[in-house]
């Protein structure tokens, strides 16, 4: 029983992972919380249903086409709404009601075109599952895992190896000393947001099909839970953004098993708030000496 | 002689600024007596409900420099336990509305202790985490909240046997409280109390070199906010007599910060405003039916975007900052 919870958990961790990588690298690199991300993940989800069901489109083709035009979606709002304000160089919070605006925007939208009831997600992959003594594992969620595990591994080797990935550590180190080495910013905060936003559309995705239905409110609990793990492992930072969406996961089936299945959500924030009073930076955060 | 005009011109606007106050009120006194609509009479007494929320909001959020995402569970606090304590112990609303109001200080005095070692989102997801969990609690604690049916059947407010249930009640009632929150924040804002608020919103190592004993300030403002968060739940839950936990989510919280951003971080009157436009907006837009609330989203962006300070903001500092350095800049040019 307690296996099976914790499978079903680090499932569902998986997801909120990918999800909080969004909010991590954008809040390492503009300081800024996006609440848009919640309904970004929604659209990811929802447009690849459509390219399915509407385009009739196969599965694997939708599911690419999504992500990239979900990413695209996330370079908009940034140019759109936020680049403005970063230029006039406006408070944060600004920003901040700029990106709720955005998430009221989008998950409007999507339910005035697509109508706001629940909707199946087609079972694309029927692998059925294996068994071992009592414990019950689909192969959809070792996929879930798998594809969460080489996405973080592609993400960890992106930003530590490659070029864009030094100019995106660098950026998000002094965005001024960035500048001036050369980097371009602008592209560079172009390309987080894409890759944030097309995170958050696989994850939508495979949660649409771990569910096998997706709705238009299903980012805003998940947006939230996702946010809430990536300050749990320390905000900025990326394993911890990882850590904390394990945590949250796990902790949360852990909670719907044993204590009772309503408060759920409570206990995964109640674990959040009780890590943050002992650690202020999360998990993973650094302390950063404060410069005066 | 320029500097001379200024002023003059500074004190007609000032006087202007009293007069339009005074026929504000006077207006504002006149209105449940204008045969409006009991629509109309309803949107104004939920500004009035919005105006306290924002106000109390403002305080911790646009004086004292503290992003908080979780004032609607404060809001909830006030009228659970004024809901509560009426049907159960029928006790009258100016003890269940106080009961209530403390009750949400205690809790917001409770949050505030976190702020000693969090800040900026790190702080937004604590005060965020326990807005969810005081509507999860309200959502399963059957015996004390029945849960998702709600609390039905609130007696209307009364005085001296005299009934408040009524249009011009409610009406009078909400501009009591919140003129008298109104009042209270300018006071506390205007003291010593508040000069400490901004200090630390401003640089909040600064203002604790300076001896500010920043953490209770702090703590401080989260009680008071919570406190007067707290009393708009309690009149709330006596007007529309029935409350459940699908009133008070995050969307709430967002909706009292976007209240405050709107109107501008740090000013009374730009609460007013944006309490103002936020709660009738939606109805407004009513004309668009179903694009309605895609249009709300587009109006919080395109307003960030063309004022990011808000309608009435920029924070007194950075007004005196930027015409110094326009005044530089015009003492160059005369050169």
């Amino acid at each position: 029983m307690f296996f099976q919870q914790l499978i079903n958990g680090l499932t569902l961790g998986s997801t909120y992972a990918l999800t909080a990588v969004g909010y991590t690298m954008v809040f390492g690199i503009l300081e800024l919380v996006n609440f848009s991300h919640g309904a970004v993940y929604m659209f990811g989800a929802f447009v690849v249903l459509m390219l399915m069901t509407a385009l009739k489109l196969n599965f694997m083709l939708a599911f690419v086409i999504g992500v990239i035009i979900t990413g695209l979606l996330g370079i908009t709002i940034d140019k759109i709404c936020l680049f403005p304000l970063r230029k006039k160089k406006a408070p944060k919070v600004a920003s901040l009601i700029s990106t709720i605006g955005v998430s009221i925007f989008i998950q409007n939208l999507v339910m005035l075109v697509w109508g706001s009831e629940t909707k199946n997600f087609p079972l694309v992959l029927n692998l059925g599952s294996i068994n071992i003594g009592s414990l019950k594992i689909s192969y959809l969620q070792i996929i879930i895992m798998m594809i969460a595990v080489v996405l973080m591994a592609a993400l960890t080797i992106i930003i530590r190896k490659t070029k864009i990935g030094k100019a995106m550590r660098a950026t998000a180190q002094n965005m001024e000393a960035a500048k001036l080495m050369g980097v371009n910013v602008n592209f560079v905060i172009s390309f987080t947001f894409f890759l944030g936003a097309s995170l958050a559309a696989v994850a939508g995705v495979l949660v649409g099909m771990y569910y096998q239905s997706v709705d238009p409110m299903m980012g805003f609990m998940a947006g939230l839970k996702a946010f809430a793990a990536a300050v749990l492992g320390g905000i900025g930072v990326l394993p911890g953004a990882i850590l904390g969406g394990l945590i949250i996961g796990v902790s949360e089936i852990l909670a719907a098993g044993y204590i009772h299945a309503g408060f759920r959500d409570a206990i995964a924030f109640g674990i959040l708030i009780a890590v943050l009073i002992i650690r202020p930076t999360g998990l993973l955060g650094k302390k950063v000496q404060k410069k005066v | 002689m320029k500097t001379a005009l200024d002023n003059l011109k500074g004190k007609s606007t000032k006087n202007s600024l009293k007069i339009i106050i005074i026929i504000a009120i006077a207006l504002s006194l006149l209105v449940p007596f204008l045969n409006l609509s009991s629509f109309v009479i309803r949107m104004i007494i939920m500004v009035g409900i919005y105006i306290i929320l924002g106000l109390s909001l403002n305080l911790v959020t646009g004086f004292a420099g503290q992003l908080s995402l979780g004032h609607a569970a404060f809001y909830a606090i006030g009228a659970y336990t004024s809901a509560i304590l009426s049907t159960r112990f029928e006790m009258s609303f100016f003890i269940t509305a106080l009961m209530g109001a403390l009750l949400a200080a205690f809790f917001g005095f409770l949050l505030g202790l976190p702020t000693l070692k969090l800040e900026g989102a790190y702080l937004a997801i604590v005060t965020l985490g326990f807005c969810e969990i005081v509507r999860i609690v309200a959502l399963n604690w059957m015996g004390l909240t029945r849960g998702p049916m709600g609390i039905p059947g609130i007696p209307a407010p009364s005085i001296f046997g005299i009934d408040l249930g009524t249009e011009v009640g409610y009406y009078f009632l909400i501009y009591i409280l919140a003129a008298a929150t109104i009042i209270t924040i300018y006071r506390i804002v205007n003291s010593r109390v508040g000069r400490a608020f901004i200090a630390i919103r401003e640089d909040e190592l600064a203002a604790q070199s300076m001896g500010i004993n920043t953490t209770m300030y702090k703590v401080l403002a989260f009680t008071i906010a919570a406190f007067f968060a707290g009393l708009a739940g309690s009149f709330y839950a006596h007007y529309v007599t029935y409350i459940d936990p699908q009133s008070f989510t995050f969307d709430e919280s967002i909706q009292i910060l976007s209240i405050v951003i709107l109107g501008g971080m740090g000013s009374i009157p730009g609460t007013i405003i944006g309490a103002l436009i936020l709660v009738t907006a939606p109805e407004f837009l009513r004309s668009l039916q179903d694009y309605r609330m895609v249009m709300y989203g587009a109006v919080l962006i395109i307003m960030m975007l063309t004022r990011p300070q808000g309608i009435m903001g920029a924070s007194k500092t950075k007004i005196k900052r930027n015409k110094l350095a326009s005044s530089k800049i015009s003492n160059k040019g005369g050169e």
